[in-house]
């Protein structure tokens, strides 16, 4: 076998920090050969994207890199001066990053950042700009972006997020790296945009006769594109194998119990009387765009135009669009929440039309989580008094210990011990806060919970569980849910009817079963077709 | 429920805040320069702290005795640096205690023998001003008033700041449009010239300047709360409040203050220093407190009418300065310790 492209021995990193050392990667070993795609995945907090970052030296200052020995094409890096460093950096190995929308500098136009990323050896003698400009459009039309030659003087708020990340792609093209490391490139894309960038990279990738280190958590991804696969835990690496090897017959425990994590169940069955509990007909939300010095309205944002449903007792109802398709909107009208118009009946009440204290009373009984588990808690209260907060506001226990057993029979059932009640919610993890946020909702025993992309910030196997959570909450209450995602995945695992959201209407509806297997509408088909890895992926 | 007082955030800033060697330093010698000039009677009086008279225990600073309770002819109240009475309390086993500084800052030594002001001497720490007042005495005292203005006007300005901030906020639209165009026009009010033409139309008193003062120093912070309120406004926990049913009040005291009070904080020594500062300008100018009380501006002005008399202007520079400085020390550390982004 050749030289590898890239070897690491042993690399281990450390953070000092206040809370004293923290071994974010344990030594960890890799090679990557030239033009391979390898994967490293693992969830978050498992130090994967620190590793990478490394290679580069792009770490914060309290870090400390030790490393047996990198080797890129067989010279040793680990020692590199600043200036040989910098013409690593770009030439040979470039990097793509998760947030096209941060990665790019707000005040310049894209040329000037892609002129930047050519700049040390073209610009200098004899480039026009002519020249430069002539180059970036290359470099831009080679990632299929449509009017390259307009978009040179675009800013990046001009582009959607899948623009930006080819236009990022572009910048870490530009001269022609050896190593591509792309972190979690695709994650912050809708899964439409996900796959188109997916096949640009792999396009790419064969073209240029590059390597890949792809970081990701997206378990079916890495199956589609990776050669190799990595998995890391706790700043090491658990199991590595080929990529087909790893997914028929995972050795390792953890990696067993990520391929688990793939949503794969049934809703639970459906309750056998089921009534209506809420009835939305005719539910438009407009938002009215302001311009000019007298703020006149010139038009309006139609995030819900004209959606009806019903939603049964005890059921569940996916809604299933992309970005800005005004699912959440819809959400946040059913709680009104915002300024929605159109009918609205819950349980035999027109929540419309209802004076305000009728409408903090019925609040009771329609509860909401938020999909950021990181902003959804008030950060100053603890986990105790944010509990309690909705049995004060309702009254619903008039003694102070009522409450407290109350609080803490919730706290329980969502799976959390008692002794967090004193803590704030900083000092949870992502998956503990959605469940206290659950918990939160949970104690006042509505009948109705719309959850807004509840596991949409979590980790695959955090996700898995609270998905069981809910199913178990669903049944034991006779729960009905209107459950909101873009992960066609979690709302198979959890619908029974869905509803496909494409710019404010509902374009297409049924059984979730049936809908999966013969859709209709030109969008649901293509929403299905991005997400292929759907139902290539094995049970567990 | 109230919010627990040593959340663990406050006391992982308290911990960063205590990192910082020179802002701890500053905070505690500035509690202990104000905790000195709180008992500023104590200290610096020209009235003994005890007598003993006669076989009886006397306490002039609590309770004011006639000159003939001590064998003198007036019945006013006696003057203790009278040769006549100080004879008196002192012979025939009868003693006296002075505190450290036998002057208040407005007592007038009538037996200098220097013509005022008086250099530094035994008699006068830091001698005298030119109405032959003891200077230590008057740095004390003033030190004292600066702070205790500069505290009530920050706490005033605090208050008002947060609750215009909060409503603006909270409330956006119309009427935070409206506010903050009625904000634009108080501001850019000449305050200096209205301080000018009340000074000259009422008696000058510490009242009414805390009262004017506070009609301007408000709009700083409520700019800040605003900014906060609006940005916490649209977080999903206090979409999750109001799908609970909460009311607009539980949001705005439960939820929305305690994460818009940072800035407030992290700005209330800045905002006392340049208190102390604008005070002892308005002094210096003459526009501030009424004559006679003691005032760090007025020493400086004291010392600009007498450039020979350095006693007066170099301590009060340095009181100042230091006081200054202190505050500046504190307000860094404490923005060091409330930056959001050391919070993990």
């Amino acid at each position: 076998m050749a030289t590898p492209l890239l070897e690491i021995e042993q690399l281990r990193v450390d953070f000092h920090g206040e809370a004293g050392c923290i071994e974010a990667v344990r030594g960890i070993s890799l090679t990557i050969q030239p033009g391979e795609t390898v994967a490293l995945v693992g969830e978050s907090g498992s130090g994967k994207t620190v590793a990478a970052l490394s290679l580069l030296q792009l770490l914060p200052g309290n870090a400390h890199i030790r490393a047996q020995a990198i080797r890129l094409e067989g010279r040793d890096i680990t020692r590199l001066q600043p200036e040989a460093l910098r013409h690593l950096r770009g030439q040979q190995v470039a990097m793509v990053f998760q947030e096209p929308m941060t990665a790019m500098n707000p005040v310049y136009p894209i040329f000037r950042q892609l002129a930047e990323a050519f700049l040390p050896d073209e610009a200098g003698e004899g480039r026009s700009q002519q020249a430069l400009r002539r180059r970036a459009v290359e470099l831009l039309a080679m990632t299929g972006i449509s009017d390259p030659e307009q978009r040179l003087d675009s800013y990046p708020h001009q582009l959607s997020g899948g623009q930006r990340q080819r236009v990022m792609i572009a910048m870490a093209l530009a001269r022609r790296p050896r190593l591509l490391i792309a972190d979690e490139p695709t994650t912050a894309l809708d899964v439409t945009i996900q796959a188109q960038i997916l096949e640009l990279l792999a396009r790419l990738q064969k073209e240029l006769g590059m390597a890949m280190l792809l970081i990701t958590h997206d378990l079916p991804m890495v199956q589609k594109t990776a050669n190799r696969v990595y998995v890391m835990r706790h700043g090491e690496i658990c199991e590595t194998a080929a990529t087909t090897t790893l997914f028929q017959s995972p050795q390792h425990p953890y990696t067993r119990q990520l391929l688990a994590s793939l949503p794969s169940t049934l809703p639970p069955p459906r309750l056998e009387s089921a009534a209506p509990l809420l009835q939305v007909r005719g539910l438009h939300c407009h938002f009215p765009i302001k311009r000019g010095l007298l703020k006149r309205t010139v038009g309006h944002v139609k995030a819900v135009d004209g959606v009806d449903f019903v939603l049964n007792r005890g059921e569940t109802v996916g809604i299933v669009g992309e970005s800005g398709s005004g699912k959440s909107s819809l959400g946040e009208a059913v709680l009104r929440l915002n300024e929605g118009r159109g009918a609205l009946w819950f349980d035999g009440q027109d929540l419309q039309s209802i004076d305000r204290a009728t409408l903090r009373g019925m609040r009771r009984r329609i509860q909401v989580v938020f999909q950021d588990p990181f902003s959804s808690l008030s950060p100053r209260l603890t986990v105790g008094q944010i509990l309690a907060e909705g049995l004060e506001i309702h009254a619903v226990e008039a003694d102070a210990a009522a409450r407290q057993r109350r609080v803490e029979a919730i706290l329980t059932e969502v799976g959390l011990p008692l002794a967090h009640l004193e803590r704030y919610p900083h000092q949870f993890s992502g998956g503990q806060r959605q469940r206290i946020a659950i918990a939160r909702a949970m104690i006042l025993q509505p009948d109705l919970l719309v959850l807004d992309e509840p596991t949409s910030a979590l980790d695959l196997s955090v996700q898995a569980q609270i998905l069981t959570l809910l199913r178990t909450l669903q049944v034991r209450h006779k729960l009905a849910f209107i459950f909101i995602s873009h992960d066609l995945r979690v709302i198979r695992a959890m619908s029974h009817t869905v509803l496909v959201m494409w710019r404010g209407q509902i374009v297409e509806r049924g059984e979730t079963q049936a809908l999966f297997a013969h859709p209709r509408h030109p969008y649901t088909r293509q929403l299905l077709t991005a997400a292929i890895h759907l139902s290539t992926v094995p049970a567990g | 429920m109230s919010i627990r007082f040593f959340s663990p955030i406050l006391r992982r800033r308290w911990r960063r805040f205590a990192e910082h060697r020179r802002g701890l330093l500053s905070l505690w010698l500035f509690s202990l320069l104000l905790g000195l000039s709180m008992g500023a009677e104590l200290v610096a009086n020209d009235k003994p702290l005890l007598i003993h008279y006669q076989g009886a225990f006397y306490f002039p600073l609590v309770q004011s005795y006639p000159e003939t309770t001590f064998g003198g002819e007036f019945n006013t109240e006696a003057d203790y640096k009278d040769p006549y009475i100080l004879e008196k309390l002192q012979k025939e086993g009868n003693w006296l205690i002075f505190p450290p500084i036998p002057y208040s800052f407005n007592s007038i030594d009538n037996q200098l023998t220097h013509p005022a002001p008086a250099p530094p001497a035994g008699r006068h720490y830091l001698g005298t001003d030119d109405r032959a007042r003891d200077i230590l005495a008057r740095l004390i005292y003033g030190f004292r008033l600066s702070v205790l203005f500069a505290l009530t006007l920050t706490l005033i300005g605090v208050l008002m700041g947060i609750l215009a901030g909060a409503v603006q906020g909270y409330f956006g639209g119309r009427t935070d449009l409206i506010l903050q165009r009625l904000m634009e026009i108080w501001g850019s009010m000449p305050e200096l010239y209205l301080l000018i033409i009340f000074a000259s139309l009422f008696n000058p008193s510490i009242l009414l300047l805390i009262c004017l003062l506070s009609l301007f120093g408000w709009m700083g912070l409520a700019d800040y709360v605003r900014a906060e309120f609006l940005r916490a406004r649209s977080m999903a926990y206090v979409k999750a409040a109001r799908a609970l049913g909460a009311s607009d009040r539980a949001i705005i005291f439960r939820h929305l203050l305690p994460n818009a009070l940072t800035p407030v904080i992290t700005f209330l020594p800045f905002r006392i220093s340049g208190t102390v500062l604008a005070l002892t300008s308005l002094d210096f100018l003459g526009l501030g407190v009424p004559p006679s009380t003691p005032s760090l501006g007025e020493l400086l002005q004291q010392g600009k009418a007498n450039l020979e008399a350095w006693w007066i202007s170099l301590p009060t520079f340095i009181v100042l300065v230091s006081l200054l400085l202190l505050l500046n020390f504190i307000g860094e550390a404490l923005r060091d310790a409330m930056d959001p982004r050391k919070e993990s």
